[in-house]
């Protein structure tokens, strides 16, 4: 089949602004949309820029806007998206700066991410195995594991595009894989500081975030989680 | 140029990486910083799914005399019996430790860390399967990933992100610092330090179907190996049985240690046939000489006879989903087979790099079999210590990182704080800019993807799981071919920032140097042991080749590979002929 590969495109040290440019690709319906990316940058434009690197959903370099979804371009196959003679269109993910192409500035994103102590805090002397803990506490927090930090939620976020100050799903769900772990003492410290107004109250519950989520994350019950948490706490 | 000054550097960010630079700046008198070529989350560790293999005894009794004897036997008695003792020890402690650190490891009904059966790892000396492989849902190794990454922020660990070693400089057998390419800029940067640790993974990527992230083209290896320094064990390269069909995505051998099957087209359970005692929880290099032969003999499912079946039909799903959710998507999303209702349409993918830069159990490089180079450490895929012999276990490379991944920070560190930065060299970053500048200037007419496929697809049908002198010896040659056509590359794109095509020929070149020595280094074993298969001498041969494979490259005659030998530490396990 062919399709019509529609890539936002920008090169800072020749273009004024981002404009669109078409590859026409010969590709499989079961191919995945970073095997078109790949096939136009080694064989048509080598200058195409993007990020990736696990190619199969696990590292999170590759979250863009495709078909207006953001999505993984290593997660998303052809036949999920468009039919032969179809087209589809490729931009970089919203709210961080373009660099080049479907390349952007990950550094606020991580900034974010740093924000909230995301690590386990607990400075009680260690047992000489290992800690224990049910599975069902386990459990308990086992949603907010699964993150890869791809930023597809943060960067769907409406409010994160207009308040680039809001921390953002993404830091939200790493607080909250440490607030809800029976096994960390930081819990207060990080509740306080998602409590400011770069933090939850920010979210509006648009559940852009969920349906951005390639993990399958229920983002904005998280951050519900975390809200609720917040007002039990103060109680 | 920019020039920086650290007492440890790290290259890489992966487990390896991030647990060599935490235990370095332990070292409250040296300064630690780690490049990485990715954001650290983006490393390959991540991908790691099915567990970390250690005689906790969670489950049943274990102990790590068992785990040091399934890893020797793994290995084909190559494996160095200090490093796999040292291993099997620490380990334990390891885990324990990042269960410390917050991994979220799954949890018994007791509260313990839960543990599953993995290939080859048995009781008693080989007498049934036992529960070692410490996991965390089937994302182990993501969790420690991010765990790791999360202690690294913790401790304030300085990061050079998206920053591409070209160069190490060792003057007089002394490493003094690297030479990076800063992506975002393009601007070269030099690193004075003390000590240097090299963690930046294996090459994969040299194969067609491989598990392997898109990164992982052996660029540190070859950097070590265009200087004269040796390459230890490369012809042993793993190929995990259960790559999903096509595409090589790695499907944990987990599956398999939960209950899976392997099942040829007419329904056959034929690992019972090759392994009679433990059947599809083999070690990894006789379960895809397997599925090679069941493939060649006819016993392939699909209309092209090109595949084995994983089936987890017979498993319920709440075993099938709840812990194994990420195979689970993955055949979901790729293949459009949901394992609950219907098997998985397998083949083997390349995986995993046993051979790598030879060093002591410290972690320190070793210039030939006794000499260490000063000032420089290894550990992790890159790295050949060697704890994995002729052939890897399942779950030990992950145990890999962690315990050696630690050693060679600690040693580093040690190192670094009682020695002085030593001269640069006056145009340090000269061969690095050299190379640049040829690739960017050049008017050569090649296009670097095409030699890449090209070597991708004869290293999978000459060098992989089956080999003979005469495939081997044409891809010598066309090795030199490909060789002296990666000379005529040149890059189209002339920009300064973010230039990946750049970077993709650079990566090429290293790729295309790793497959010299890997291939020299196969031709040249004239035995059959773990992972290096030859059909013209099928036998394992310990009178002649119990012994360590070290290839040089020729630096006065391009292209000739120089073939050296260092000793096997053996111990405790007597070699023995290696049957399950």
């Amino acid at each position: 089949m062919h399709v019509n590969l529609k890539i936002l495109r920008y090169n800072p040290e020749v273009d004024k602004k981002p404009h669109w440019e078409t590859y026409n690709v010969e590709c499989e319906p079961g191919d995945r949309v970073l095997d078109l990316l790949n096939h136009v940058k080694w064989y048509v434009e080598p200058t195409l820029t993007y990020r990736r690197s696990c190619a199969h959903g696990v590292c999170g370099s590759d979250a863009m806007l495709i078909n207006g979804r953001n999505r993984l371009a290593c997660k998303i196959l052809i036949r999920d998206l468009t039919k032969d003679g179809g087209t589809i269109t490729v931009e970089p993910i919203r709210g961080l700066k373009v660099e080049k192409d479907l390349l952007v500035d990950m550094d606020p994103f991580f900034e974010s991410y740093r924000a909230v102590l995301p690590f386990f805090i607990n400075d009680d002397p260690v047992p000489a195995g290992e800690r224990l803990q049910t599975v069902e506490d386990r459990e308990r927090f086992d949603q907010g594991t699964k993150c890869i930090l791809c930023a597809a939620c943060t960067t769907s976020c409406p409010i994160f595009w207009v308040n680039g100050r809001y921390l953002g799903p993404a830091a939200i769900v790493q607080a909250h894989r440490f607030i809800f772990d029976s096994r960390d003492k930081g819990t207060s410290e990080r509740l306080n500081l998602l409590n400011q107004n770069t933090g939850v109250w920010r979210c509006r519950t648009a559940y852009n975030c969920t349906e951005a989520c390639p993990r399958e994350i229920p983002v904005t019950q998280l951050i519900e989680e975390v809200k609720r948490a917040i007002m039990y706490q103060q109680a | 140029m920019q020039h920086h000054r650290y007492d440890v550097i790290v290259v890489g960010a992966g487990g390896s990486g991030l647990m060599a630079s935490l235990y370095a700046a332990k070292n409250k008198n040296v300064s630690v910083a780690v490049i990485s070529k990715l954001y650290p989350t983006r490393s390959h560790t991540g991908a790691a799914q099915g567990g970390v293999g250690a005689a906790l005894g969670n489950v049943s009794e274990d102990h790590w005399e068992w785990h040091m004897y399934d890893t020797v036997k793994g290995g084909d008695y190559l494996a160095d019996q200090d490093a796999a003792e040292i291993f099997a020890k620490d380990i334990i402690d390891a885990v324990y430790e990042l269960e410390h650190m917050g991994l979220p490891f799954s949890r018994l009904p007791n509260g313990k860390i839960a543990q599953r059966k993995f290939g080859g790892h048995t009781k008693e000396f080989g007498k049934a399967a036992v529960e070692r492989a410490c996991y965390a849902v089937d994302r182990t190794g993501h969790m420690i990933l991010q765990t790791l990454y999360q202690q690294n922020v913790k401790a304030g660990t300085t990061f050079f992100n998206e920053f591409q070693v070209l160069d190490l400089i060792i003057e007089d057998g002394v490493c003094r610092g690297v030479v990076a390419y800063e992506i975002s800029t393009g601007e070269v940067h030099v690193f004075q330090a003390k000590s240097v640790v090299l963690a930046a993974g294996g090459y994969g990527r040299v194969f067609k179907i491989t598990s392997n992230a898109l990164s992982l083209t052996g660029d540190l290896m070859s950097i070590y190996y265009r200087k004269g320094l040796p390459l230890e064990d490369l012809e042993f390269y793993q190929f995990h049985p259960t790559g999903i069909a096509k595409l090589g995505i790695l499907i944990t051998e987990g599956a398999r240690g939960e209950g899976g099957i392997l099942r040829n087209d007419s329904g056959e359970r034929f690992m019972e046939r090759y392994a009679p005692s433990i059947k599809d929880l083999a070690p990894r290099d006789i379960v895809s000489r397997a599925i090679y032969m069941e493939l060649r003999e006819g016993r392939g499912a699909g209309k092209d006879k090109d595949y084995l079946l994983l089936d987890l039909t017979h498993l319920p799903r709440d075993v099938i989903e709840g812990r194994l959710p990420d195979i689970t998507d993955f055949s979901r999303t790729y293949l459009g087979v949901d394992p609950v209702t219907a098997p998985v349409p397998i083949q083997p993918t390349a995986h995993y790099a046993m051979g790598g830069i030879p060093t002591t159990v410290d972690g320190e490089c070793l210039a030939n079999s006794s000499t260490t180079v000063r000032g420089l450490y290894a550990a992790g895929e890159v790295a050949c210590v060697s704890l994995h012999g002729a052939n890897r276990l399942g779950t030990n490379s992950l145990g890999d990182l962690i315990v050696f991944g630690k050693r060679a920070g600690i040693a580093a560190a040690r190192y670094a704080q009682d020695a002085q930065f030593e001269d640069l060299p006056a145009r340090a970053d000269g061969a690095a800019l050299d190379e640049i500048e040829r690739l960017k200037s050049g008017h050569g007419t090649e296009n670097a993807a095409r030699i890449r496929k090209e070597l991708q697809e004869t290293m999978m049908d000459n060098v992989s799981i089956y080999r003979t002198d005469e495939t081997m010896s044409r891809q010598v040659e066309i090795l030199k071919e490909l060789q002296a056509r990666y000379r005529n590359v040149s890059v189209t794109d002339t920009s300064t920032k973010y230039n990946t095509e750049l970077m993709e020929a650079m990566e090429l070149g290293y790729m295309l140097d790793v497959a010299e020595a890997m291939t020299a280094s196969a031709l040249n074993r004239k035995e059959s042991r773990g992972a290096h298969a030859r059909e013209d001498f099928p036998d394992r041969d310990d009178e002649n080749w119990l012994k360590h494979t070290m290839a040089y490259r020729d630096l006065s005659r391009p292209g000739e590979v120089n073939i050296g030998y260092k000793n096997v530490v053996l111990g405790k396990f007597e070699p023995k002929p290696r049957v399950y």
